[in-house]
């Protein structure tokens, strides 16, 4: 029978990994955490993720679970017994928190990239209108699914929360760089009171990156020539 | 359950993720009623209302509760009827996340590159995308190889997840290869993929939901006729 063990291969910087750290934390499950060189791909990696190459992978006893949001729904279900449920209890609240789970990756997250990317003042003001709408609609979204607790999933933290708290330590980076708030007190309310309240969970804070390091880091990569 | 469920889907004849629902809701025998979307037209105020971030189909609305997106519909159809027919779902958590993980690889990598492939006018770019559109399909053989250990689906004895996920392609894929004579589902290089794509089809849940492939060739022939009507116009 192959040993238990769980390990993570990941990098400290990239908000994807965050997840299922945060998930295996949420569920007190030890593990090894394997840090990948930035630039270069270990055996390990590209034997458990021949397809896609990246990471996060979980290993859990030798057998590789890949993709974020999809390793995170593995832990939910393979650790059942420990800790609250990440996914909501029925199956529409649940279809709802996958439905934003995808939206983050595929619509908010690319267009929070953008504005470190973008170019001159026209193009800046275009990408931020984007982040902005998905920032009003996330707003919504949590006070419709929270039901006036302290997280997306309730009062524990959830798929959801992870799916979007993760990209949190980005967000500050992305504020400072452009010096223009995006998740405030203001324009989103709820959501600014649920970043506060997730950072500070004793499951994240281990794993998310102090602002300062992670904008230092930033420097480093966006100041690479283009190839 | 309760003698006042609704359930209806908005859908679109042609699509592929429309045609997933559909097998899903069949394989929990579930009765809905289906509204067709029409796709060159404009959006209907049910389509608006229901789906008001991304205006797409399909949508299934049970009790009038909107659900979004093909594959998360698929798993709440699994998960409100569960105890109506076969799971469409495995019930491991690691056969679960591979499940997941290839249908996510279908929607994500390999149906974006036949897309691509299908549309661009460089005749490097569409080579290179049948390339990868080609090795996708050489992983997803060993992928179900691998999964289907010896049984005619993904799913073992009855169709599930991967098979609702990639199959909606299929009948694009035989389309293709009345149109254009291209042979991706090609028997000497995936030979249990191509045995698969026959034995979805022919399934009895499948086989009255999937458009006549003759009918895709001519919608198909359409679209390009559309595509290049407009290029010429700008």
């Amino acid at each position: 029978m192959a040993s238990d063990e769980v390990k993570v291969i990941g990098a400290w910087a990239s908000p994807f990994v965050m997840r299922p750290r945060i998930a295996l934390n949420l569920k007190s499950v030890p593990y090894e955490f394997l840090q990948e060189t930035f630039g270069a791909k270990s055996e390990l990696l590209l034997k458990s993720n021949p397809v896609h190459k990246k990471i996060p992978v979980l290993i859990h006893a030798d057998k590789p679970v890949c993709e974020s949001n999809i390793i995170v729904e593995y832990v939910d279900e393979t650790w059942s017994a420990s800790g609250p449920s990440m996914l909501p209890s029925t199956p529409y609240d649940r279809a709802i928190a996958r439905f934003w789970a995808a939206y983050i990756d595929e619509k908010w997250f690319p267009s929070l990239k953008s504005i470190l990317k973008a170019e001159g003042e026209e193009e800046k003001k275009a990408v931020l209108a984007q982040v902005e709408e998905g920032n009003a609609l996330l707003e919504k979204a949590f006070n419709d699914c929270s039901k006036g607790k302290a997280f997306f999933n309730g009062e524990h933290i959830g798929y959801l929360d992870i799916a979007f708290g993760c990209f949190l330590a980005w967000l500050r980076v992305t504020e400072l760089a452009g010096g223009h708030k995006l998740i405030d007190e203001v324009k989103t309310p709820s959501l600014s009171k649920w970043a506060d309240r997730f950072c500070n969970d004793p499951a994240v804070k281990p794993v998310m990156p102090e602002t300062a390091t992670l904008a230092e880091f930033a420097k480093k990569i966006f100041a690479k020539p283009p190839a | 359950m309760g003698d006042t469920e609704e359930v209806k889907l908005l859908g679109v004849w042609f699509s592929p993720y429309a045609i997933r629902p559909k097998i899903a809701l069949r394989l929990k025998s579930v009765d809905y009623d289906y509204f067709e979307e029409d796709l060159f037209g404009s959006k209907s105020e049910l389509l608006l209302k229901s789906n008001p971030v991304h205006k797409k189909v399909p949508v299934l609305i049970h009790n009038n509760k909107p659900i979004l997106e093909s594959l998360n519909i698929v798993e709440y159809i699994d998960e409100t009827w569960n105890a109506s027919g076969p799971s469409i779902l495995p019930s491991h958590p690691h056969d679960r996340a591979q499940a997941r993980f290839w249908s996510a690889f279908v929607d994500d990598k390999w149906f974006p590159a036949l897309k691509a492939a299908a549309i661009t006018k460089s005749e490097e770019a569409k080579e290179k995308g049948m390339k990868e559109v080609e090795g996708g399909l050489l992983q997803l053989e060993e992928a179900f190889v691998s999964i289907s250990k010896g049984k005619p689906f993904f799913g073992g004895e009855a169709i599930g997840f991967m098979d609702i996920c990639l199959g909606s392609f299929v009948g694009i894929l035989k389309a293709r290869e009345k149109l254009k004579g291209e042979k991706l589902l090609d028997e000497s290089k995936i030979p249990f993929l191509c045995k698969w794509a026959n034995e979805f089809l022919s399934d009895d849940t499948v086989k009255n939901v999937v458009p006549e492939i003759d009918k895709v060739v001519e919608f198909l022939g359409e679209l390009e006729v559309r595509a290049q009507s407009a290029v010429s116009k700008t």
